[in-house]
């Protein structure tokens, strides 16, 4: 029996070679040839032709650039920050027993996040419009304000509007993520604990925040990579346009819009590799600063 | 003696009149998040059954009658049900893709113990890290090069490599396929891939049926890939048609209200059928990475 198991355990690459195949071609290949072409001016006719390095040089005095990037750091740190402590908070509400409603609370917390990012963004811009937009009218009715205010003309008010966007759609997603992580912890450590006295505070910030730690850094490595590629609800909220005078212009539209509506093929794909680099940056940075920080309340 | 515990009893009683105020606010929050949660898509739904005028006039929370004359001025210049089909067409077929190849790779690293097979697992999990956007551009040139540009299959095909799924039956595999039970099927004469067809993918039904709804979901609601990838107005996906509403009726929002909420409708149905198997299948996907 031993022998013929080892025997087919060739098998094995025919069970993995579509999966592979695929991906070389349609997953490994286009990020080979974005690299390829970074190195490139190229506007989508013709052969791309090599130019060094120009396109990074281009980056480094690139207003635009560092804009987008801008952008995205303040649209996602905006969304992110209440997303993570919002949603631990909630997720250990629901966790308590006496809780009503626990699987209804958490299904309409978390519907959000599965509902089309780019029709979401086309519905806040049509609620927040001028002079039809419900949101003016019901400030008008309550006699807040007499007349409709222009909010896509508001640079700071429209990044805001998108990094709600993106906290409506993803606190419910972080909290059923830190609901699976509780229901990991054991009961015993947490009951020992009430039993020595200890407030549900000191319970939580003791016991449950440190066992939770793998959890968050799991949320926050993975909204980095999620963040800082921000792009249909800031899209179809401004037409495309990432107006007012490009507060809610990501990297990702900027990116977009360089190589698939200017047609710089070759600096677009620069862009998405700058792009990439700060991503790497950025987890590398949490990830050790939250490895120490754990590290630092075991010792 | 007597005197403490009365004491003791009222302390508790007073405890569990503020723990019951504190339970109050609790659940008073609760259901204000929850009212925000919906008040958008209440909206969207309201404002699509109301003409242009009523829009403009004044603040509306209840249903309108003007449903069908907005139907009917959008279906004067934008064929939805196409959108729908397209819709479906890709998220379907995508959908089967993913399943299938997921599965068979899955089964591939659980049950064989080839040469690689770790090292080559690791890479199937890195990828799931990588930032989709990086390829964008190579992306649009592999479908030019295989001439798949403005075709279905751009977006149907690459749906075969998806790591998550990969991951995810593998997880399920591991948990509850014994390999006696392909010892035996061995045993009795069956082929390798045989085995895989006629017993072990009926087995993987339950995490197959959990995953199916994330692709097709994610399927669904992928805007960026047919932007790039489509130029026919025949050929969008709702997400991309709705956007069209825009350009054509700028003033008309009633319209536009209903095309939004129409793109959303499968969602809302898919959400409401499977909602608890959905929120389950999310915390397994994430805790056990």
């Amino acid at each position: 029996m031993f022998s013929k198991s080892i025997r087919k355990d060739h098998y094995g690459y025919l069970f993995i070679a579509p999966f592979f195949l695929i991906f070389f071609i349609f997953g490994l290949y286009p990020i080979i040839y974005s690299l390829y072409l970074s190195f490139t001016d190229w506007d989508g006719f013709g052969q791309p032709v090599l130019v060094g390095l120009q396109n990074y040089q281009r980056i480094i005095g690139d207003f635009f650039f560092y804009k987008s990037l801008f952008n995205t750091l303040v649209i996602w740190g905006v969304s992110v920050i209440p997303q993570l402590t919002i949603s631990l908070i909630l997720a250990v509400i629901l966790h308590e027993k006496f809780v009503k409603g626990k699987s209804l609370f958490r299904a309409v917390f978390f519907f959000p996040n599965i509902v089309t990012a780019a029709s979401l963004g086309l519905l806040v811009g049509l609620i927040f419009s001028w002079q039809t937009g419900s949101f003016n009218q019901f400030l008008m009715s309550l006699g807040i304000i007499s007349d409709p205010i222009n909010w896509a003309d508001k640079p700071n008010f429209m990044r805001g509007l998108v990094s709600s966007i993106l906290f409506w759609q993803y606190f419910g997603y972080s909290m059923i993520i830190y609901i699976a992580g509780l229901q990991g912890i054991s009961k015993d450590i947490l009951e020992a604990a009430e039993i020595d006295g200890a407030s549900k505070v000191k319970v939580f910030f003791n016991i449950t925040l440190p066992l939770l730690s793998p959890i968050i850094l799991f949320q926050v490595v993975t909204s980095i990579i999620g963040g800082m590629q921000i792009f249909d609800q800031p899209y179809t909220l401004t037409d495309g346009s990432g107006n007012p005078d490009n507060a809610t212009l990501t990297s990702v539209m900027y990116l977009y819009d360089t190589a698939f509506t200017r047609y710089q093929y070759g600096y677009g794909s620069a862009i998405a590799f700058g792009l990439f680099i700060v991503i790497v940056i950025f987890s590398i940075i949490s990830f050790t600063t939250m490895n120490l920080k754990t590290k630092q309340g075991k010792a | 003696m007597l005197q403490t515990s009365v004491e003791n009893v009222r302390d508790k009683a007073v405890k569990r009149k503020k723990m019951k105020l504190s339970h109050i606010f609790i659940h008073l929050f609760l259901i204000l998040l929850a009212i925000i949660c919906i008040v958008p898509f209440y909206i969207m739904i309201i404002y699509g059954t109301h003409t242009n005028a009523d829009i403009a006039s004044e603040f509306i929370f209840l249903p309108g009658q003007a449903l069908l004359e907005n139907y009917q001025s959008m279906t004067e210049n934008m064929n939805i049900w196409r959108g729908f089909l397209n819709s479906l067409i890709i998220a379907g077929c995508s959908t089967a893709l993913t399943l299938y190849f997921g599965a068979l790779n899955a089964y591939g690293f659980a049950k064989y113990k080839f040469r690689g097979n770790k090292i080559l697992f690791w890479f199937v999990l890195a990828t799931m890290m990588v930032p989709q956007q990086l390829g964008l551009v190579g992306t649009f040139r592999i479908m030019y090069i295989l001439n798949l540009l403005d075709t279905y299959a751009a977006l149907i095909l690459p749906a075969a490599a998806n790591a998550f799924a990969v991951f995810f039956v593998k997880q399920f595999i591991d948990g509850t396929i014994p390999d006696e039970i392909i010892e035996s099927a061995r045993v009795d004469g069956a082929s390798e891939f045989k085995t895989f067809n006629k017993i072990i993918l009926p087995m993987l039904a339950p995490a197959l049926a959990a995953l199916g709804i994330f692709a097709f979901i994610g399927s669904w609601n992928n805007f960026i890939g047919p932007l790039v990838l489509l130029f026919t107005n025949d050929k969008y996906p709702l997400p991309l048609l709705v956007q069209l509403l825009q350009g054509y009726y700028g003033t008309n929002y009633g319209v536009q209200y209903l095309g939004v909420a129409l793109s959303v409708l499968p969602i809302i149905i898919v959400f409401a059928i499977f909602s608890k198997r959905i929120i389950g299948s999310v915390a397994i996907g994430a805790v056990k990475g």
